[in-house]
């Protein structure tokens, strides 16, 4: 489905922040994705819903090779084709009163409509963003504009810094940062959300498949399709890569 | 409108298919992926993932690798196994998909071949058993059985005997004489050829010097390999006698209309509904446009035209 550029502007460096308009409806849940269609390259690129209402939505997106350095140059205006709705997303109806909210790099955009459903489920969530640099630092001042607690930790491992006092973890962000943060939690409950090179996106095509667990059953599922967020307790680390 | 005198139908073995167009195995799971996008029961029918004797994980990931005008899977067959097939995806299919379907299937032996093909032959939904032998075998240092003659006309054998359906065997284009191959096929009793498969294909993530899918190779499809299947496909239906599915590279309804030219009876079209998810119900409302630019208003008549 066509959408239109309202906004495609550098946030830092290499991220950069686009707003589309078109047909929303599809979204339902922070932590969904859409495939973008980049002219010039075969397949879509998945990036995370990181907000939107009922015409337009935002992606944040790094550029990192050949096609997102291609969307950087992108014009308001210009056409794209998405796919939207797709993944399952975090679900806030669990239990938790003191989410900890725990985004890495490009992991970060997600956790942005994630957090403002918890607060409107009625939680108080912590947020802690990490990025390697200060220069690499996003949306700080927008997730404190939400009046939540804030870490920000832009050297060493947002591991190593973790607050007390929380019931629950959603995360976001490269593997080994979702691997140290699953090590120093423990047993407690949260929602993880991954990534993989994806031939679809929409769950036809078996590309993106990683095996989880339940009790003692080992179950295949698809990246893009039952997640990209899990659970961790179905989570099998040993089979990540 | 004028659409009432175009006549998209065609005949596969004696199964009378409202169009000719055909999502390929891997690419369509068993059916129900595509219900966000439009309703199946539009298409031809569609060739469902190649389904094994045993439940099978699949390869590591990463399994996808972008090309230039294609891309590069190492799925690995993933699929719940064909008694599964059978107890659960048949019947969800049934609730929603009211035509016949293609089963293909796989194996690593003969054995596993002929037990799918017993397991799926007597469903009511399976209206043709699709057989893939470009799998490795397992009792022959992996090496394929679709990549010689004998090899392939031996599957072919074993799987008819068993079966009650039209047999189609889908050959894997990484031969050096596919005609000979296809000949086999159709001396073993074959019913129906169906090609091509991937190209046994290669990328290298140059900034870290290794392969991008773990598996290190993986089939080529796409846009790219259309010219490949054209000729194949023309090769294959100049040596036989027995009909034809085209697949390869697919995109539109004109690229449906060469295919038959060069002799398929019905198209497959595999990665193209990976990045368009609409691409065959688009194919299939462009059809009788594109066939009356053409002066075509029996699409069965352009088979095989090119001689
Ligand atoms: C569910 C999901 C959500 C994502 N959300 C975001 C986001 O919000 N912001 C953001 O900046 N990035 C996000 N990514 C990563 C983003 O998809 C990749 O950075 C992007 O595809 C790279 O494309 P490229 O052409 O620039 O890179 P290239 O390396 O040239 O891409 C080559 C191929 O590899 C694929 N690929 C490369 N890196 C990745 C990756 N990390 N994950 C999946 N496929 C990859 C590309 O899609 C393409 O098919 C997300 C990935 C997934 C799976
Ligand atoms: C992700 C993927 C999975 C596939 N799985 C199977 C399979 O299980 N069995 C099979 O016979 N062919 C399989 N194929 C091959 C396709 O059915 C088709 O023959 C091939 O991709 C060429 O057509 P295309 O260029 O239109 O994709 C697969 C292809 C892709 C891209
Ligand atoms: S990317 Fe195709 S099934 Fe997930």
């Amino acid at each position: 489905m066509e959408y239109r550029i309202l906004e495609n502007i550098p946030l830092t460096d290499s991220v950069f922040r686009m707003v589309l308009e078109g047909d929303t409806s599809k979204i339902t849940r922070p932590g969904q994705f859409v495939n973008v269609s980049v002219p010039g390259y075969f397949l879509r690129r998945p990036i995370s819903v990181c907000d939107w209402d009922d015409t337009t939505l935002t992606l944040i997106y790094k550029v990192v090779g050949d096609g997102t350095e291609a969307m950087s140059r992108m014009q308001p205006g210009d056409e794209v084709d998405l796919l939207t709705g797709l993944g399952n997303g975090f679900d806030v109806t669990v239990e938790a009163k003191h989410p900890l909210v725990v985004g890495g790099g490009v992991g970060v955009p997600p956790l942005y409509r994630l957090t403002k459903e918890l607060l409107k489920a009625g939680k108080r969530p912590t947020v802690m963003l990490g990025f390697n640099t200060v220069d690499e630092v996003f949306y700080a001042k927008e997730f404190d504009a939400l009046g939540v607690g804030m870490i920000v930790v832009t050297s060493g491992y947002v591991t190593d810094r973790l607050p007390s006092g929380y019931d629950y973890v959603y995360a976001c962000g490269p593997l080994p940062m979702l691997r140290a943060l699953a090590d120093r939690i423990g047993t407690a409950a949260g929602q993880f959300s991954f990534e993989e090179r994806m031939g679809c996106g929409f769950g036809a095509c078996m590309g993106c498949s990683c095996q989880t667990k339940s009790g003692d059953k080992r179950i295949s599922k698809r990246i893009c399709k039952e997640g990209p967020v899990f659970k961790t307790e179905e989570i099998l680390w040993e089979t990540c890569r | 409108m004028g659409n009432m005198s175009i006549d998209m139908r065609v005949v596969l073995s004696g199964w009378e298919l409202d169009n000719p167009v055909i999502p390929a195995s891997g690419v369509y799971g068993y059916g129900c992926e595509y219900l966000d996008y439009y309703d199946p029961n539009i298409l031809g029918t569609f060739s469902f993932k190649g389904t094994t004797k045993e439940p099978r994980f699949g390869n590591s990931t990463p399994r996808i690798a972008e090309c230039r005008a294609g891309m590069i899977n190492s799925v690995g067959l993933q699929n719940p196994g064909v008694d599964k097939v059978v107890s659960e995806e048949l019947p969800r299919l049934k609730t929603f998909f009211h035509k016949p379907v293609i089963a293909n299937i796989s194996g690593f032996s003969v054995e596993e071949y002929v037990y799918c093909a017993e397991r799926l032959t007597h469903e009511k939904q399976v209206g043709i058993l699709e057989v893939n032998v470009s799998c490795p075998n397992v009792h022959c240092g992996g090496m394929s059985f679709g990549v010689t003659p004998e090899g392939a006309a031996e599957v072919t054998r074993a799987v008819k005997a068993v079966a009650t359906k039209p047999v189609y065997i889908k050959l894997s284009p990484n031969v050096t004489d596919i005609v000979a191959i296809a000949r086999a096929c159709e001396d073993a009793g074959a019913d129906g050829i169906c090609l091509i498969n991937t190209l046994l294909g290669m990328r290298i993530d140059v900034k870290t010097r290794k392969p991008i899918v773990a598996n290190t190779m993986g089939g080529f499809s796409g846009p790219a390999i259309f010219p490949v299947a054209v000729r194949m496909v023309y090769q294959v239906a100049q040596a036989c006698k027995i009909p034809v599915m085209g697949c390869g590279g697919v995109e539109t309804a004109r690229d449906v209309i060469e295919m038959m030219m060069a002799g398929a009876t019905a198209v497959q079209v595999g990665t193209a509904n990976l990045t368009n998810p609409y691409a065959c119900k688009e194919i299939i409302d462009h059809l009788p446009l594109e066939m009356q630019k053409l002066g075509i208003t029996k699409l069965s008549e352009i088979i095989g035209v090119v001689k």
